[in-house]
């Protein structure tokens, strides 16, 4: 088929009893989507005493970084990307328990959900697993979200971020509802709003004031990522 | 009337028809409830959309079950009337087209992913849309059309699916973006991928809809002819929506589109018709050009 014709993971280059091989590995089978080469890959790396930040920042998101580059570069598409999130899913579930509170610090928190009378969620879900997969923490709020629950949750939840998706045009205004009110509450600026869907544009984002767009989940994250460090 | 496959072989070219979502809008369909709710309650409604379009010279009207798949309506728990809702959706338009038009059942992407990368597995996918097309056939649907895909074998699936069916001719249209290193749709697949790829499943006539404005689409029909000897479908948006005032505003007018359409006819596309943003007006304009060009 098309998928396994076009796809062949990089493959690792073993150099034994080298850490900095190790962490290669865990990059290249997370590119690969391997999930059960990354679980290996992380048992040993622990049992190595690796640190767990290290794994995390050198080998995981490294690897989850150059996913994304490949992805905008259209040597990857959708199919990669989710193997590679799913594997990365797998990976922190072994590393997570194992973060002291203070250990890695947490990128920050981001609120997500496809706005109100809206219920198409793929893209929004790519956007969250992405999210988790480069660090933050993601509340989803799951689709036919109103605005004044994304508001709530966000302060609630001292979140820095909140994510709006639609796919539908007729649901695009609840996005500006949202941005509205913030602003209403004196809220904009200390949460940054970003924007996305298949209708939605640069364009319209600057025009309802939304702080960022983006054009797929990918972009999405290298600009939440920006919005934090703002803010 | 003859069968849609022998009008083609003997050189007709067909025009389908427009849009629907933003038909049934107009008609008091509410925003975050799936159109194929009216197939139970306002088939009334369905027979208005498929006689606008058999007014404005569609050869071919659609049904409206595009996500009427046990996967796409379980969510609005609507999954156990997956029979009735393709059924009624067949009859409206048949009632309006009796034999002046081809009753086309449309089956749009089931909204999940196929394993490894979703959760659905091969014979799941494959019975949903047995499900569907099963009951678009047996209603009466003179051709089924397999559109907005992205996934070639989730395509593939609802294509093997529709040949279990009997000798229903089936039409399959996939969706792609423009990139820097040439067309592919979000799941990466090629145009000369989708044609190899449904050629050998027994698509009758394969094409593309969605996702592009009339000017992309002409590349994209262009691209297709290289690769395959099977009767084109080019299924255009009115462009790509620009929000004015709140409201989704498609830019390319009837008669932009329908001058665009010439070069569609002229390198030998078989099937013109719209998709997002068109509307019966378009479908009007497109008629005109098609007729005049048979003309010359």
């Amino acid at each position: 088929m098309w998928l396994s014709n076009r796809f062949n993971p990089p493959r690792a280059i073993i150099f034994e009893g080298s850490g900095m091989a190790l962490l290669e590995q865990i990059t290249l089978a997370l590119q690969g989507g391997d999930t059960d080469g990354i679980t290996e890959l992380l048992k040993e790396a622990l049992a190595d005493k690796m640190k767990p930040g290290d794994i995390l920042n050198s080998g995981l998101i490294a690897g989850m970084n150059i996913v994304g580059e490949k992805y905008k570069q259209h040597e990857i598409f959708l199919p990669e990307v989710m193997l590679a999130a799913r594997a990365m899913h797998v990976a922190m579930d072994i590393l997570k328990p194992l973060f002291m509170k203070d250990d890695v610090p947490a990128l920050g928190r981001v609120v997500i959900g496809t706005v109100q009378g809206d219920i198409h969620d793929i893209g929004k879900n790519l956007v969250a697993i992405m999210l988790k997969g480069a660090g933050f923490e993601v509340i989803d709020l799951g689709n036919d979200v109103p605005p004044e629950t994304f508001i709530e949750t966000a302060v609630e939840k001292q979140a820095k971020v909140i994510g709006m998706s639609a796919l539908l045009t007729t649901t695009m205004p609840v996005m500006k509802k949202v941005i509205e009110q913030l602003k209403e509450r004196g809220l904009d600026g200390r949460i940054k709003t970003i924007i996305g869907g298949a209708p939605i544009s640069d364009e319209f984002a600057r025009r309802i004031g939304a702080d960022a767009y983006g054009y797929d989940s990918v972009q999405a994250i290298d600009c939440i990522k920006k919005l934090v460090a703002e803010s | 009337m003859k069968e849609l496959l022998e009008r083609i072989a003997a050189g007709d070219v067909l025009v389908a028809d427009g849009a629907m979502g933003t038909m049934l809008m107009e008609r008091g369909l509410a925003a975050g409830s799936p159109p194929e709710s009216f197939n139970l309650e306002r088939t009334d409604v369905l027979e208005q959309v498929a006689q606008e379009y058999l007014d404005a010279g569609a050869d071919i009207i659609q049904t409206n079950t595009f996500g009427a798949s046990r996967l796409k309506l379980a969510r609005y728990s609507l999954g156990d009337d997956i029979e009735k809702i393709n059924k009624n959706a067949v009859r409206a338009v048949k009632n309006v087209a009796q034999t002046k038009a081809y009753v086309s059942g449309s089956c749009g992407p089931t909204g999940q992913f196929l394993k490894p990368y979703g959760d659905v597995d091969h014979a799941e996918m494959r019975a949903v849309f047995r499900e569907q097309i099963g009951a678009l056939v047996s209603a009466g649907a003179d051709v089924i059309c397999i559109e907005t895909m992205s996934d070639l074998r989730e395509a593939t699936c609802a294509l093997e699916a529709a040949k279990e069916c009997g000798s229903v001719p089936v039409m399959v249209t996939m969706t792609f973006n423009r990139t820097p290193k040439g067309f592919y749709t979000i799941m990466g697949v090629t145009i000369e991928e989708t044609v190899k790829g449904l050629e050998a499943a027994g698509a009758d006539i394969v094409g593309s809809n969605c996702g592009n404005g009339i000017e992309n689409m002409i590349s994209i029909a262009r691209e297709f002819l290289k690769f395959t000897k099977l009767p084109i479908i080019i299924q255009s948006n009115a462009g790509i929506p620009e929000l004015i005032d709140d409201k989704a505003v498609y830019p390319e007018s009837p008669e932009f589109m329908a001058g665009k359409a010439k070069d569609l006819l002229a390198m030998g596309v078989r099937i013109i018709g719209g998709c997002c943003g068109t509307t019966p007006a378009h479908i009007m304009a497109i008629r005109k050009v098609v007729d005049a060009y048979g003309q010359v």
